[in-house]
């Protein structure tokens, strides 16, 4: 069946419909990444976006469910160039194509996803929709495209009750990361005995993995939870995720991570975590034109010079012109476009950063971040 | 960290000779690492015994050093020049091993000489067998369970313990020189003693064989900081057990899941970090199929040919970022050359597909095993990109230039069910061909990928090729089939011929309904960032990116493919000169060409690159794009002569030379009637179509004659007939090469031969130098020992050979280049092929002349003239130091090939020996191209009856220089009558001790084999040569190439002079 991507600008893409036929009008963006299509379309923080892919040739490996960073698949469209007529990977247990339907995820392919990219980095992010509908006169539905905005998705993506996770066997197999042997943090299990606070904002699920298979036990809990009741179960540190959205659309959540700010628990932020954080304590954030979306920005480390490739997910930065340096200083930084990476929080047992340590997809170079919060709850302890 | 301050000269070690799995790919990383070194104002001294690389420019390095690459060379190279620090790891594994010995032997610690990009620390880790291994295991990174042994008897007890088949791989030997996989105690006992005898440190590690299993590559990057990068990952079609150089590679890797893809690459920056690299490094995995298993099979500390083929995948510059970091730099100082916004500290993004093939010598070595297998046997690659793997494929596939052009092209279908499984069983460069075969037969993706291992993700976009096949076949042929074609880039050739439909209609077709070839920019980040590198590929269904330049005129550059025997790295030299060349005078350049192991193919040598199969419809594509203002062919070797025609009547003006004009000096009868003009002898002859024909001629002419298809390059299918059986014969292996030409048969004139190459400007000509052959005439002039100035000339012959030279290029109207072979017969010169164009000795002789020829010849192209341009016409003033090409073959690589030299040119590379006198030139030659001699001074001499008078002077020698000489009966007998010492031994089919014997037991430096004439090759001398070349022994057949080498023996052993060709 044919199907349409319509930008706001008025740019018509025809394709080939996939997954759901259903009509979808959402943000555009684009993500970079070569594999890590399923982890893509299950990250939280994509909600209320449509994500071109860039590379080429998607589904080439099938679904393998274990992959998925969540329980769903959350973007609101899906636009590739090519979707693989057949998986082929061992672990495969469905094809992308059979699971966009089942998810009744609309998308595209057969597009000219560089072009389209082009576009979108050229003019910046906008909002576009996906349909199979033959529209004669667009000025409708470009009048629904301008108006849509991406709303309500922090509160959406969350968990709806708090639940435990138990630390990993440290015989079972790793999951958060796979390598031939297991890294020394993974089996050595250094956050036996600590609980962490895991306030899902949209979170991914190899950030809570990534903890207990260092041996911790974590307590997840939903976006609205009162920093009160998190503080009230006395966690060794507190873990904000990443989520989708406008940082700033999350007032109550901002006011409640203040008083996590204030309390002496270490905290260890990432993405929009890390965002609602700066907020939290005085700074400001802005929309970034295209978002970093991908697995190949370097990030520098700025009291090593160590330049880091990273996994990256985000339209919004903190803008570190209205950092107060009493309160907190950029730790990290995009060697690319100079954007802000990371902060330390002066003198607390606080860090911050943007990108995604827990890769999933991307590069796994980061983890040792969550070695280095382990740290934090050791010297608080 | 910034650049180092104390690095200011810097020793940069050249590969060598090109060779079979070290070839190109080292001239364009050491071509661009010199200019990136350049560029910080380091003075750069060069070291690369091989004439015909861009990097032996004078233009490149500031001291240019063509000198044999030697320990002793080296140190002498230091003591002269002073340098304060060596770069080894762009020069392959000879620069590495090079840098490796004159650190063991304390040389460059004695002279306050830094290695700079790696430690000798590191290159040992890295490839001393036994140290790689405890190095992954300390770092826990699993290797195949293996065992280093030195000997035989260790080998077969080892691996009784893990169980066959098992691998064997030689230490420190050139793309896998000497291994194989052994299934049984036989095999294992053949090939762990050839091995651990081509292993410089007589080491072979014996491992178990994870055949079967998916190969993947990554390319990463660390510098001083440790900061750590991968380039590119690339998976291999066909799994491990076939060598990376010799598979068919797909980049990034297609079938690897984000777990299984981080998996690698984190092992990957484990390793070049526990390592120590500074700079670029390769790490090859094996991944089990079903499972999260792998192994570590093997690190190049080094940039590589992988590295090349990363580089031209992504756009990132590997090799002039290693430079950068060997000077101290990190990845987050250096800008990315390509987006000149963000930095090197990065990942690139492909937002397409790369196929790389390989191109196998196998039409040149009709009776060399096709099988593939751990020792590599290709002599060049193609690289194709797409948007999707089936376009990409079927890219690579027409870019090879082997008359092949779809998965139809090898025909299969003769076949039975059983016959077509066994084949799908056979690991050999026609098997994708087979795979088709069986998916149009209807058998399972799973029983192919039972029998081949390859991923059914692969076999799949196979089948996705034949059903478009079918659907073609089938028709009707519609819009929307033919854009389905067209995307999966099927060529309108292959389209008419499936439909029977004429290919103008198709294009018209196309035409009308849109379906055009759009291209796409190579940028480093699949479009996050505006990217100014003018890199392209074509594809359809998309939106195209490139645009014309109209505020100059263009100069389209036909470039010259894969490297093949007979059109080599020379070719590319060309290429490239005439693009700098034209540049200056003022035209943006255009290069097409499809070879990533090039310096043309770098992003920055012409204004733009189109990244492209070098075909008639491909190349139009371009044209429709950019209408250049002209293209120039006579830079490209054959290749780009072939697209004269589909140039012209596209509208493109061929600048220089005139097509009719090229076409006159292939047309025998227009060539005959041009020298009948010109009052040019040549040898006797005749056009024919048929053996009948040719048998007619042949006895008109007396036998031996020489046998040759017209329209090809480095004399394939050419032999010399000595009765009517060797005619039917050559006529057929002629006629299975696609002949649509007609064969020329000619008297076989004995004599010295000759060659020169001259710049013509229609009215002038310049003759930079005369080159002799030291072989005589019937061995291809590629594979002959070639000296400037010549030698044994009087004056006037030269003054023949210049008044032909000038009487020809007027006559055919040359602007530009021509190159002319004569043979000289007492007294008489002979023409014996002219071709209006570059040549191979073209990068040779301008090096060694100081006469920059192909600037020259374009500038002539573009309208001056060579006195306008400083030059007075005619010979140019001889040299006062001899030069002397050695060819360098690559015969241990090709089991089965037959070495004997002929009119068939066999060697894949070449280096110079340069020097005041004839004898140390000569030696230098010989030292460059490796043949170090005496060792155990034990010779074998057997010659055909022919030289059996010629072979007593020069066995004389060998044996007065210390040679003890072993001959079969024959040749024993003349010997000895003639008072040379010799040892009768018997032949290889009676009883031992025979010559077999005394090869494969190693006592033996040297055989001296002159095989008969004509087709009937003796079955013995073939297994001698065979056996000699695979135990590492130096086999000569012909007396001219010994009686030279005894020339150089008896004048070694002085201290070498050393010349920089950069101050001639």
């Amino acid at each position: 069946m044919k199907a349409f991507l319509i930008l706001e600008d008025g740019t018509v893409f025809e394709g080939t419909s996939i997954g759901s036929a259903r009509e979808t009008v959402s943000e555009i963006v684009f993500n970079t990444s070569m594999t890590g299509y399923l982890e893509v379309l299950t990250d939280p923080s994509y909600a209320g976006q449509a994500v071109v892919m860039t590379y080429p040739l998607i589904g080439n490996y099938g679904v393998c469910r274990e992959d998925m960073e969540s329980l769903a698949p959350w973007p609101d469209g899906y636009v590739v160039r090519e979707l693989s007529r057949i998986p082929s990977n061992f672990r495969s247990e469905d094809t992308l194509s059979h699971f966009l339907e089942i998810h009744d995820i609309p998308g595209i392919s057969g597009i000219d996803t560089r072009a389209l990219t082009k576009i979108l980095r050229e003019k910046g992010t906008m909002n576009g929709m996906i349909t199979t509908t033959v529209y004669e006169d667009l000025s409708e539905p470009l009048q629904r495209m301008r108006a849509y905005r991406v709303t309500g998705v922090v509160k959406k993506t969350s968990c709806k009750t708090p639940y435990v996770l138990e630390p990993a066997d440290p015989e079972a197999e790793t999951c958060s990361v796979r390598t031939a042997e297991k890294p020394e943090s993974l089996k050595h299990q250094a956050g036996r005995g600590r609980h962490v606070a895991l306030l899902d904002l949209g979170a991914k699920r190899n950030i809570a993995r990534s903890l207990t298979e260092r041996g911790c036990r974590v307590t997840v809990y939903p976006c609205d939870t009162p920093a009160e009741e998190i503080l009230a179960a006395k966690p060794d540190g507190i873990m904000l995720s990443n989520g989708p959205g406008d940082p700033k659309e999350n007032v109550e959540i901002i006011r409640e991570i203040r008083k996590l700010y204030e309390s002496d628990v270490p905290i260890f932020a990432i993405c929009l975590g890390h965002q609602l954080m700066a907020l939290a304590t005085g700074a400001d954030t802005y929309k970034l034109k295209y978002g970093h979306r991908g697995g190949n920005h370097p990030v520098k480390d700025l009291a090593t010079g160590r330049v880091y490739i990273s996994s990256q997910n985000h339209g919004y930065a903190v803008d570190t012109d209205s950092l107060d340096p009493n309160i907190a200083v950029p730790a990290f930084v995009n060697v690319n476009d100079g954007t802000n990476e990371g902060l330390a929080y002066t003198g607390k047992n606080i860090f911050t950063v943007q990108y995604h340590p827990e890769a999933c997809p991307g590069p796994q170079d980061s983890s040792y971040l969550f070695d280095r919060f382990l740290k934090m709850m050791e010297v608080r302890a | 960290m910034p650049k180092n301050p104390d690095i200011k000269k810097v020793l940069v070690l050249g590969s060598g000779p090109i060779v079979i799995g070290q070839a190109a790919e080292f001239d364009y990383a050491g071509t661009q690492a010199c200019r990136s070194l350049k560029e910080e104002g380091v003075e750069v001294v060069l070291l690369n015994s091989n004439p015909a690389t861009i990097m032996t420019d004078k233009d490149i390095a500031d001291r240019v050093y063509i000198e044999p690459l030697t320990v002793e060379v080296v140190e002498q190279l230091i003591l002269k020049e002073q340098p304060d620090s060596v770069l080894p790891t762009l020069g392959g594994q000879a620069g590495l091993n090079l840098a490796m010995e004159l650190e063991e032997a304390g040389f460059l610690k004695a002279h306050n000489v830094r290695l700079i990009g790696t430690t000798a620390q590191t290159i040992k880790k890295a490839e001393d067998r036994l140290e790689f291994k405890e190095t992954m295991e300390k770092i826990g990174e699993p290797v195949a369970p293996s065992k280093v042994v030195e000997t035989i008897e260790d080998g077969i007890a080892f691996t009784n313990t893990i169980g066959y088949p098992v691998v064997l791989r030689p230490a420190y030997t050139l793309g896998g020189s000497g291994g194989g996989i052994a299934e049984n105690q036989e095999q294992l006992v053949e090939i762990l003693g050839n091995g651990l005898r081509l292993s410089r440190v007589g080491q072979v590690l014996v491992e178990r064989c994870i055949a079967g299993w998916k190969e993947v590559e990554y390319e990463v990057m660390r510098d001083g900081a440790g900061n750590v990068i991968t380039v590119c990952n690339m998976e291999n079609i066909d799994p491990v057990g076939v060598h990376t150089g010799d598979s068919i590679v797909v980049a990034p890797s297609q079938t690897l899941g984000d777990k299984e893809y981080q998996m690698l690459r984190t092992s990957a920056l484990n390793i070049i970090t526990e390592l120590g690299i500074t700079g670029g490094c390769n790490v090859q995995f094996a991944l089990h199929p079903t499972s999260f298993e792998y192994c570590v099979i093997e690190v190049n500390p080094r940039v590589s040919r992988s590295s090349a083929l990363a580089s031209k995948a992504t756009g990132y510059p590997i090799a002039k970022v290693a430079a950068k970091i060997a000077l101290g730099y990190t990845l987050d100082e250096i800008k990315n050359a390509v987006t000149k916004k963000t930095y090197a500290s990065f990942e690139p993004m492909l937002d397409y597909c790369v196929v790389k093939m390989p191109r196998l010598p196998f039409d040149k070595f009709i009776s060399a095993k096709r099988t593939l297998g751990t020792q590599m046997k290709a002599t060049g690659e193609v690289m194709s990109i797409c948007t999707n793997f089936e376009g990409a494929l079927m890219k690579a596939i027409r870019s090879l230039e082997q008359h092949v052009d779809s998965l139809l092209s090898y025909d299969f279908s003769h076949l039975n069910e059983e016959q077509l499984l066994e084949q799908l069983a056979v690991v050999d460069d026609r098997r994708i061909w087979v795979i088709a075969e069986a998916l149009r037969r209807g058998i399972s993706y799973d029983t192919i990928y039972q029998i081949t291992r390859i991923d059914r993700w692969f076999i799949d976009k196979l089948a996705i090729l034949v059903e478009m096949e079918a659907a073609l076949k089938k028709g009707p042929l519609t819009a929307e089939l033919l854009k389905e074609a067209k995307r999966i880039e099927f060529p309108d050739s292959v389209i008419a011929r499936l439909t029977g439909i004429p290919q103008a209609e198709i294009k018209q077709m196309r035409k009308e309904n849109g379906i055009m070839a759009a291209f796409k920019m190579v940028d480093t980040c699949a479009a996050e960032f505006a990217a100014e590198t003018p890199y392209y590929y074509s594809c359809f269904g998309s939106f195209s990116e490139a645009e014309q330049n109209k505020d100059r005129k263009k100069v389209l550059v036909l470039g010259s493919g894969p490297i093949r025997i007979g059109q080599g790295i020379e070719f590319d030299f060309c290429s490239v000169h005439s693009t700098w060349a034209f540049s200056k005078e003022g035209y943006e350049t255009i290069i097409i060409n499809n070879n990533p192991e090039t310096v043309s193919t770098d992003f920055d040598i012409a204004d733009k690159l189109y990244f492209e199969p070098l075909t008639p419809e491909d190349v139009e594509n371009v044209v429709d794009v950019e209408q250049p203002d002209g293209a120039v062919v006579q830079f490209g070797g054959q290749t780009a002569i072939k697209l004269t025609e589909a140039l012209m009547q596209m509208g493109v003006p061929i600048l220089g030379t005139a097509a009719e004009d090229v076409d006159a000096a292939e047309d025998r009868e227009r060539f005959d009637e041009i020298l009948e003009q010109c009052g040019i002898p040549r040898p006797a002859g005749g056009t024919v179509f048929t053996a009948e024909e040719a048998k007619k001629v042949a006895a008109g002419l007396g036998y031996p004659v020489l046998v040759r298809p017209s329209y090809v390059l480095g004399g394939q299918g050419m032999q010399i007939c000595i009765n009517d059986h060797d005619i039917d014969e050559f006529i057929g292996i002629i006629n299975q090469i696609a002949q649509d030409h007609p064969i020329l048969v000619d008297k076989y004139v004995q004599g010295k031969e000759i060659e020169v190459d001259a710049v013509c400007d229609g009215t002038d000509i310049l003759i930079p130098g005369i080159m002799e052959h030291i072989e005589r005439a019937g061995v291809h002039s590629g594979d002959s020992i070639s000296v400037y100035p010549a030698q044994s000339l009087t004056q006037e012959v030269r003054d023949t050979l210049v008044e032909y030279t000038r009487r020809l290029a007027r006559a055919l109207h040359v602007k530009g280049m021509i190159n002319i072979q004569f043979i000289v017969s007492h007294g008489t010169v002979y023409v014996i092929e002219v071709n209006p164009r570059s040549s191979r000795t073209v990068p040779y002789i301008s090096k060694v002349t100081g006469i920059p020829i192909v600037p020259l010849a374009t500038q002539v192209i573009c309208g001056h003239t060579i006195r306008e341009l400083g030059y007075t016409p005619g010979l140019a003033p001889e040299a006062d130091y001899i030069a002397i090409k050695m060819p360098v073959f690559s015969f241990e690589k090709i089991r089965g090939a037959d070495i004997s030299l002929g009119p068939e040119m066999k060697s894949t590379g070449e280096c110079l020996g340069i020097a005041k006198t004839f004898n140390e030139a000569l030696y230098k030659a010989f030292e460059g191209a490796g043949i170090k001699l005496p060792r155990h001074k034990n010779m074998i001499i057997t010659v055909k009856d022919e030289d059996k008078q010629d072979v007593v002077e020069i066995a004389r020698r060998f044996q007065a220089v210390g040679y003890k000489i072993f001959s079969t009966r024959g040749t024993a007998k003349v010997l000895n009558e003639n008072g040379v010492k010799a040892l009768a031994v018997n032949k290889i089919e009676q009883e031992s001790p025979n010559l077999l014997d005394l090869i494969l037991g190693h006592q033996i430096d040297l055989v001296i084999d002159t095989p008969p004439q004509g087709a009937d090759h003796s079955r013995d001398g073939f297994i001698i040569r065979r056996n000699a070349i695979e135990t590492g022994v130096h086999v000569l057949t012909s007396l001219d190439t010994a009686a030279a080498l005894a020339t150089s023996l008896e004048n070694r052993a002085r201290k070498l002079t050393l010349v920089d060709i950069a101050r001639l």
